[in-house]
């Protein structure tokens, strides 16, 4: 059963990613790389929010380790980095690792903290 | 790290997508259900690799995640050595969507990395979480690195075999 809900979050995250990149990416002309940056960020915060509820382990297994774990990714973050300094933008690589890094903090905290604050 | 310096068109991303590459834009439009599909197929072969590596090595909160650092810096390694091959030798339109997009994808994970760092801190390790959080950074763009290297290495070598 678990493995069944892990693979579902999976099913929907993965893709998700995909088209929320293409989506974010289209947006604008910079060589940032906003697209992993938003699915990374967005994931933490609702893993921060599934960790702080009272959750059954069949939801941990969905959103958590499937649909969240799928979402969010450190290869792609990787990979762009390494790119990124290929380029030459030598700059937005180390921003890129260190914005990502503390907003991932960031939304996860929150996540937690607001998630606590609501169910008390 | 350094290099050569490469164009969009030599050195493409992952996932997704340089959408100042033709054949990147064009991608999802041109087969949707096929790009989408291989994805989720993918994501749920490397998030379950990933959930099997978790389930088999445990830890507690204050204690050092070792499975999801050792996940992600493979996983790190494999996409760096990926696209080095890609780049060499295209392969079919959902070789990279599947392999790198879903697998890789779905098998790293950036929210388990943030959420476990914020837990060790919470429960009262932030040496635990400040070791946690560069240690899986250093390792995973020395393993991107080194992964590109290591392959670009291997097929320059096995193209000058080829030639002899």
């Amino acid at each position: 059963m678990t493995v069944l809900l892990i693979a579902l979050g999976a099913a929907v995250g993965a893709p998700l990613r995909y088209l929320t990149d293409r989506a974010v990416q289209a947006r604008h002309a910079s060589a940032f790389p906003w697209g992993t940056l938003t699915v990374n960020v967005a994931g933490s915060l609702v893993l921060g929010v599934v960790t702080a509820l009272p959750t059954s382990p069949a939801v941990t297994a969905l959103l958590g380790t499937g649909f969240c774990g799928a979402l969010t990714t450190w290869s792609t973050l990787s990979y762009e980095t390494l790119r990124l300094h290929r380029g030459g933008r030598r700059g937005h690589a180390v921003a890129n690792v260190l914005v990502s890094i503390a907003a991932g903090l960031t939304a996860a905290t929150l996540g937690y903290v607001l998630a606590r604050a609501v169910t008390g | 790290m350094g290099g050569t310096v490469t164009g969009p068109s030599e050195f493409r991303v992952d996932p997704d997508v340089d959408l100042r590459v033709p054949a990147d834009r064009r991608e999802l439009t041109a087969h949707p259900a096929a790009v989408l599909g291989v994805i989720a197929a993918g994501g749920v072969l490397g998030a379950l690799a990933r959930a099997g590596l978790q389930a088999t090595f445990p830890h507690p909160p204050t204690g050092f995640p070792w499975a999801t650092f050792g996940i992600n810096v493979a996983g790190c390694l494999l996409i760096g050595a990926l696209m080095a091959v890609l780049t060499a030798r295209p392969a079919g339109p959902l070789v990279r969507p599947f392999l790198g997009v879903g697998v890789l994808g779905g098998f790293t994970t950036f929210s388990t990395y943030a959420v476990d760092a914020q837990r060790a801190v919470a429960a009262g390790s932030p040496g635990t979480a400040l070791a946690y959080l560069a240690a899986t950074l250093a390792g995973a763009l020395l393993a991107v690195w080194a992964g590109d290297a290591v392959a670009s290495r291997l097929l320059a070598r096995a193209k000058v075999g080829a030639a002899r």
